[in-house]
């Protein structure tokens, strides 16, 4: 691989790297969500059993 | 149209635009005379560039449909606009710095005006999250928040347009007023792989809209069954 190919491929991975990082982001934040909607159903059966 | 649906379009969009986009850049594109290979980097630097300056347009003109309006939902969609013109902005910057040094042999060099101002236009949205979460959440988060976004977009053409008023060396003007400085297959391709961009950064935008309006709703909920 020659120097200016080695670069290239870097920038090229800088993107795809990044799209990755967000896909583990999202990801969290939705498993997050997820424990917050059962939280609040959990709260909603409560009120509505008391 | 559901918006399930709208959003899966734009990923398969994204998907196969910048696949087919990076594909013709790499392979049927022919390589530069003077740059040769390294020169490849600029289907993936510029669109992202663009995009950058996109995202940072399209969330002032929301904060100017805010102040105009004055319907909240235009906060949370400036917020997520300039949220993902920093991400892109932040990308340019990587990129760039990666070109710069395999064509100039630096990483970064501070005699460039668009390399400087476009840093400038990057650091002063970055600094628009600091405003924003000094401001406890509310009408005044709002106004603050929007007048801030529609201040940064004047440093939108000027940046843009640095290297053109500038007329500098270093960095290549390949659009200028008479059009593209490009031969048709690299156009194509350039084409393409913007058009792939920017459906990745749409992408994005409607699916942290669509958390951030999840989070919102669920805080509310929570409000109201405490």
């Amino acid at each position: 691989m020659t120097t200016a190919e080695k670069y290239v491929t870097a920038a090229y991975l800088v993107l795809l790297g990044a799209v990755l990082v967000y896909l583990v982001i999202i990801a969290l934040k939705v498993a997050r969500l997820e424990e917050e909607v059962s939280d609040l159903i959990r709260l909603a059966r409560e009120r509505r059993g008391g | 149209m559901s918006t399930s649906l709208r959003n899966s379009g734009f990923a398969l969009a994204a998907a196969g635009l910048l696949v087919g986009g990076i594909a013709l850049a790499l392979f049927w594109a022919p390589e530069d005379a003077d740059q040769g290979f390294s020169q490849k980097i600029f289907y993936v630097h510029v669109p992202i560039a663009l995009t950058a300056y996109a995202c940072f347009g399209f969330g002032a003109w929301k904060a100017l449909r805010l102040l105009w309006t004055g319907e909240a939902r235009y906060d949370l969609e400036s917020y997520t606009a300039i949220h993902m013109g920093v991400i892109f902005g932040l990308l340019t910057l990587v990129t760039g710095s990666i070109w710069a040094k395999i064509s100039w042999g630096h990483w970064w060099t501070w005699g460039e005006r668009q390399l400087v101002l476009f840093l400038i236009l990057f650091l002063f949205y970055s600094a628009y999250f600091m405003l924003r979460y000094s401001i406890e959440a509310g009408p005044r988060r709002e106004r603050n928040s929007a007048v801030y976004a529609l201040f940064g977009a004047a440093l939108i053409p000027v940046s843009f347009l640095a290297v053109r008023i500038a007329g500098t060396i270093l960095h290549p003007t390949i659009f200028t007023h008479e059009g593209a400085n490009l031969p048709g297959e690299m156009l194509l391709a350039f084409c393409i792989c913007l058009a792939g961009v920017l459906a990745l950064a749409a992408t994005l935008y409607r699916v942290e809209l669509a958390g951030k309006r999840v989070d919102a709703s669920l805080r509310e909920l929570r409000e109201l069954l405490a």
